[in-house]
C-alpha cells in the first residue's frame, strides 16, 4: 500500500513538471509585474502609486492628460467654460457612456463622486479619508447638477491649476449605484467607465482586469490585464526573462546594462514629474538659519561647486537626468533657455571670496535616511556633495534623522542645508513653483518651501498664474519664475528621476505618461 | 493530562497578554508615526493631526492600549491603517499561504533530514558521514536569500522546469474553500491548478526547508548514535534480527522522540512567516504582511499579526508536547 502511494505521488510530481506544457488557447493576456500590491481601489481614497496604477485602467475623469504629455484634454466632459471671474467652471458631459455595472454616467454620478469627498454630511463621506481632496481640491466650494449632462463646480478663489487637478485619479468618476451596493467594502469592488473592468483581487498576489467590451471609446486591444505583485526587483526581471510576465516596473539600476543587451526586451524611460534638490535655508526667522546662506553669492558658489553630472551618472546610475530648473523638462512651462551653473570649483571659490568667505565656512548638510522616488541613496549623494563642498573650502557635516522627524524638522527650518525632493500630484508647474518656492509655502513649522525663499516677485507671478486660465500665458509666467529662481539660487536642483519600464519586445503601443500613470488600452501583443 | 493542558493554555494566555504589551509599546517606539509615513512630503499640520485623531494616536499610550485590549479580547484587532480592512480578516487571508508553504518545507526538511541523519549515524566516521555533516553545517549557515536565487537561476531560468515564484500561474484560478491551494484544487477537481500549485511550491519549500533539514539531520544523527549504543539494540542484534529491522524498528523509533520535538519547534518557527523566502518567491504570506505593516507603521496590523504568530507558535508547541507524552510512554504530565 505504502509503495503504491509513494509511486503515485512520484508520478504526480513528475507529471506536474510537464503539466504547463499543454494549455488551451488563452485570451490575449498581459501580465505586468509591480513592486507592491494596491492598497485599495477607491480612486478618491488612495495616496499610493500602486493603487493608482491599477485604477487608471478602470476609471476615467472629466478631463485627462493627453497620452504622453501633461496637457489636459476633454474626456468624460466634452467641453467646459469658465466664468470671467474664474470661480465657476461648467462641464458639459459626454452622453451615452455607461459604468461597468450598467449605471448611466451623468451629472448625478459626477456630483456623487465629488460631494462624497467634500461634504462631511454626505452619507458616503464616512467611508474614506479623502486626503487628496484636502491637499489638492480645497478650493472647491461645491459641485452642482445643472441638468443631466451639465455640472457646475464653484471655487472659493480663482485657481487655474484646478483643470490639471481634474485630470488626477482623485477626480475619477465612480458609479454611485455600486457604492451603495457595497458600502464600506466598495474599495475592493471598483466600478468605473474605463476600458478595463475589474474581475478579481487576490490580496498580495494579483489583480485581474478584463477588456470592457461596451467601452464608449476605442476598445482595449488585449483581453485580460493582470497586475502581479513581485516585490523583489531581480525576481521581477527573471520572471520577465522567463516570459511569465510581459512587463515590469522599477528594474534594479545595476541590471539596466544587462537588459539593454537582451534582444527580447525593451526599455521605456523618461523623466517623471519629480525633482530632487538641495535646499539652502534663507529664512532668517528659522532656527537653522546660518548667515552665509543669506548671501546670493554663497548660494551660487555652492551651485558651481557641486558636480551634478557625476552624481547622476554614478549614484543615480543613469536613472535620472541632471536638473537645472525646479520643474522637470516633461512638464509644460519648462524654461529650457536657462543656462545651468556649470561645475566650476574655481568660480565657486571666487564667489565665496567676494562674499567674504575666502577660507570657506563650517556648516551642516542634512540628508534623508531613506531612498525616495526622486533620490536613490541620499546618504551617498550627501557624501558626494560633502566632498565637492570640501574642495572649495566649505566644511559640511552630514546630519540625518529618521524619516518622520526629518520631514518635521525641515518644515521647522532647523537645517542650514537639506536634501529633499518632490513628486507632483498633478501636472502643473504650480505644483512645483508655488508649493516648493512661494512665500505662501514658507511658514515655519509647516513649510513646503524649506529654503524659506521669499521673493515677492515670484509670489506675484505665481498668484497671477493661478488666476490666468490661458495656458500659453501661464507658461510664460512660470518661465519668468524659473528665471528669477535660477538667479536667486535658493536650491541646487539636482536631478529628475526617470520612470523606467521594461517590456518584452512583442509588447507594442505602451505610452509613457510624465505623470507616471500606466494606461494599457493602447497596448498590443504581437506574436 | 487534562490539568496539564489547561495549565499550559492559561500560560499561553498570560504570555499573549505580555506579548501584547511589549509589541504595543515597541511599535510606538519605532521612530516615525503612521500619519507621517502615509502622508510623506505632502502633509500639512492639520491633516497630520486629523489623521492621528482618527486613529486615536493623540491619546496617551496606556489609554490606547486599554481601548485596543477591550476589542482584542473579543477577537477584534481593529482595522489596518493602510488598507482599512479588518486586521484579522487580512491575517486569515494570508495565513493559509504561509501554512501551506510551511507544511511543504517541513515535509522536505524531515524526509531528507531524517534519512541523511540515519545513514550518517550507521556509517559513522565514514566519508558519507563527513560529507553529510559538512553539507548540514553548510545548510545551516547558508544565506537563504542566496540559495533561493541560485535555485531560481538553475531550475527556472536555465532548466526552465519550475516557475520563478508566486503561488499559481495567472491562467489558473482556484475557488477558495480552505485557502490551501492544493486541497481546494483537489476538492474542486481542478487538476491543472493542482499541478500548477504544486510546481510553485517546490522551490520555496526547498529554500525554506534547507536550514531545518540540516538541523534535523544533525539531531537525527546524534539521537541515533545515542540509541544504537543502548543495550536493547545489542539484544536485538544478538537475537539475530536483520540489521534493517534493528535500525528501522528498534533504533529509529526510539530515536525519533527528540527529533519530533525539534522538528515541531522548527515548524512553529516557519509558521511565523518566512520573510526572505516569501519576498523572493513573492509568496503572499504572513512574513511579507508583517514587513509591509512595519514599513507603513501600520500599528493595528503589526500588533494583530505579531499576537497571531505568538499564538500559533505557542499552540504548535503545546501540541508537540502533548504528542511527546503520547509517543513516549515514559513521559507523564
Amino acid at each position: 500500500m505504502k509503495k503504491v502511494l509513494v509511486l503515485l505521488i512520484t508520478t504526480l510530481m513528475v507529471v506536474s513538471l510537464f503539466a504547463g506544457c499543454k494549455q488551451a488557447a488563452q485570451p490575449v493576456t498581459l501580465v505586468f509585474a509591480k513592486g507592491g500590491d494596491a492598497v485599495e481601489l477607491d480612486p478618491a481614497d488612495v495616496t499610493d502609486g500602486e493603487s493608482v496604477t491599477v485604477m487608471n485602467n478602470i476609471f476615467e475623469g472629466l478631463v485627462r492628460y493627453k497620452p504622453g504629455t501633461t496637457e489636459v484634454e476633454p474626456w468624460l466632459a466634452t467641453k467646459w467654460d469658465v466664468s470671467p471671474d474664474g470661480l465657476v467652471w461648467t462641464f458639459y458631459l459626454r452622453q451615452g457612456v455607461k459604468f461597468h455595472d450598467g449605471t448611466p454616467f451623468n451629472a448625478d454620478a459626477v456630483v456623487f463622486s465629488f460631494e462624497r469627498q467634500r461634504d462631511p454630511n454626505h452619507p458616503f463621506h464616512k467611508y474614506g479619508k479623502w486626503e487628496y481632496w484636502q491637499w489638492c481640491f480645497s478650493e472647491i466650494k461645491k459641485t452642482e447638477k445643472v441638468d443631466d449632462y451639465t455640472v457646475k463646480i464653484t471655487l472659493d478663489h480663482p485657481f487655474a491649476p484646478f483643470l490639471s487637478t481634474m485630470a488626477m485619479f482623485t477626480a475619477y468618476i465612480v458609479s454611485p449605484t455600486n457604492c451603495e451596493k457595497w458600502g464600506d467594502q466598495w474599495f475592493a469592488h471598483p466600478v468605473g467607465t474605463g476600458p478595463f473592468k475589474f474581475v478579481e483581487w487576490v490580496k498580495g498576489d494579483h489583480i485581474t482586469l478584463e477588456k470592457n467590451p461596451d467601452y464608449w471609446g476605442e476598445k482595449a486591444k488585449i483581453d485580460k490585464l493582470i497586475f502581479k505583485v513581485i516585490p523583489d526587483a531581480s525576481q521581477r526581471l527573471l520572471s520577465l526573462q522567463k516570459g511569465e510576465v510581459q512587463g515590469i516596473e522599477f528594474p534594479n539600476p545595476d541590471d539596466l546594462a544587462k537588459i539593454e543587451q537582451d534582444a527580447n526586451l525593451q526599455i521605456l524611460s523618461e523623466p517623471g514629474l519629480n525633482v530632487g534638490y538641495l535646499a539652502m535655508n534663507m529664512g532668517t526667522d528659522t532656527p537653522g538659519f546660518e548667515k552665509p546662506f543669506g548671501d546670493v553669492r554663497v548660494r551660487q558658489a555652492i551651485n558651481y561647486a557641486i558636480n551634478k553630472k557625476a552624481i547622476v551618472d554614478q549614484l543615480y546610475k543613469g536613472t535620472a537626468v541632471v536638473a537645472k530648473n525646479p520643474i522637470p523638462p516633461t512638464l509644460w512651462g519648462y524654461n529650457d533657455a536657462i543656462q545651468d551653473y556649470e561645475y566650476n570649483p574655481e568660480k565657486a571659490k571666487e564667489l565665496l571670496k567676494e562674499a567674504g568667505y575666502p577660507n570657506g565656512f563650517k556648516t551642516k548638510l542634512w540628508a534623508m535616511p531613506v531612498s525616495r522616488p526622486y533620490m536613490f541613496d541620499p546618504q551617498k549623494i550627501a557624501t558626494a556633495i560633502q566632498a565637492d563642498l570640501k574642495a572649495v573650502g566649505i566644511d559640511a557635516e552630514i546630519v540625518t534623522y529618521d524619516w518622520g522627524t526629518y520631514l518635521q524638522k525641515t518644515e521647522n527650518g532647523e537645517h542650514p542645508m537639506a536634501l529633499l525632493g518632490w513628486t507632483a500630484d498633478y501636472a502643473d508647474p504650480d505644483d512645483f513653483l508655488y508649493v516648493l518656492l512661494d512665500s505662501d509655502s514658507a511658514t515655519v513649522g509647516s513649510a513646503g518651501n524649506i529654503a524659506f525663499y521669499r521673493n515677492p516677485e515670484v509670489h506675484n507671478l505665481n498668484i497671477q498664474a493661478q488666476r490666468e486660465t490661458d495656458q500659453a500665458k501661464r507658461a510664460e509666467l512660470y518661465k519668468k519664475v524659473q528665471e528669477i529662481v535660477h538667479n536667486d539660487a535658493p536650491w541646487v536642483p539636482l536631478a529628475h528621476a526617470k520612470q523606467i519600464l521594461v517590456f518584452n519586445k512583442n509588447v507594442k503601443g505602451f505610452v509613457l505618461y510624465p505623470t507616471g500613470d500606466y494606461h494599457f488600452e493602447t497596448v498590443t501583443i504581437t506574436k | 493530562m487534562r490539568n496539564y493542558i489547561i495549565k499550559r493554555l492559561l500560560n499561553i494566555l498570560i504570555m499573549l497578554f505580555a506579548v501584547s504589551i511589549i509589541i504595543f509599546l515597541l511599535v510606538r517606539f519605532i521612530p516615525g508615526d503612521p500619519a507621517r509615513t502615509m502622508a510623506g512630503e505632502h502633509a500639512s499640520k492639520e491633516i497630520l493631526e486629523e489623521m492621528r485623531k482618527k486613529w486615536g494616536l493623540d491619546k496617551p499610550v496606556w489609554e490606547q492600549y486599554i481601548i485596543w485590549l477591550k476589542y482584542a479580547i473579543r477577537g477584534d484587532f481593529g482595522r489596518s491603517i493602510m488598507t482599512h480592512e479588518n486586521v484579522l480578516t487580512e491575517i486569515m487571508q494570508r495565513f493559509p499561504n504561509t501554512l501551506e508553504l510551511s507544511i511543504f518545507a517541513m515535509l522536505f526538511a524531515s524526509s531528507f533530514g531524517i534519512l541523511a541523519g540515519v545513514i550518517s549515524a550507521i556509517k559513522r566516521y565514514t566519508v558519507f558521514d563527513y560529507t553529510v555533516m559538512f553539507i548540514a553545517l553548510f545548510g545551516v549557515s547558508m544565506p537563504i536569500f542566496w540559495l533561493a536565487i541560485m535555485l531560481v537561476l538553475l531550475f527556472s531560468i536555465k532548466l526552465n522546469l519550475l516557475p520563478t515564484g508566486g503561488r499559481l500561474s495567472v491562467f489558473y484560478s482556484i475557488k477558495p474553500i480552505t485557502h490551501l491551494y492544493l486541497i481546494d484544487s483537489l476538492i474542486t477537481l481542478n487538476f491543472g491548478a493542482f499541478f500548477d500549485a504544486l510546481k510553485h511550491l517546490i522551490l520555496p519549500s526547498i529554500a525554506l526547508g534547507t536550514i531545518p533539514m540540516a538541523f534535523i539531520a544533525r539531531i537525527t544523527r546524534s539521537s541515533m548514535l545515542n540509541v544504537i549504543s543502548q543495550d536493547y539494540i545489542r539484544t536485538a542484534r544478538a537475537k539475530g534480527l536483520p540489521e534493517k529491522t534493528v535500525i528501522v524498528k528498534h533504533a529509529l523509533r526510539n530515536a525519533l522522540i527528540p527529533i519530533l520535538t525539534s522538528a515541531g519547534t522548527e515548524f512553529a518557527m516557519l509558521m511565523g512567516g518566512a520573510v526572505l523566502t516569501e519576498t523572493i518567491f513573492y509568496w503572499p504570506g504572513l512574513g511579507t504582511y508583517i514587513v509591509q505593516a512595519v514599513n507603513a507603521r501600520d500599528y493595528p496590523a503589526i500588533q494583530g499579526a505579531v499576537i497571531f504568530v505568538a499564538f500559533v507558535v505557542a499552540i504548535v508547541n503545546l501540541i508537540v508536547d502533548v504528542l511527546y507524552a503520547y509517543i513516549d510512554p515514559r513521559i507523564h504530565y
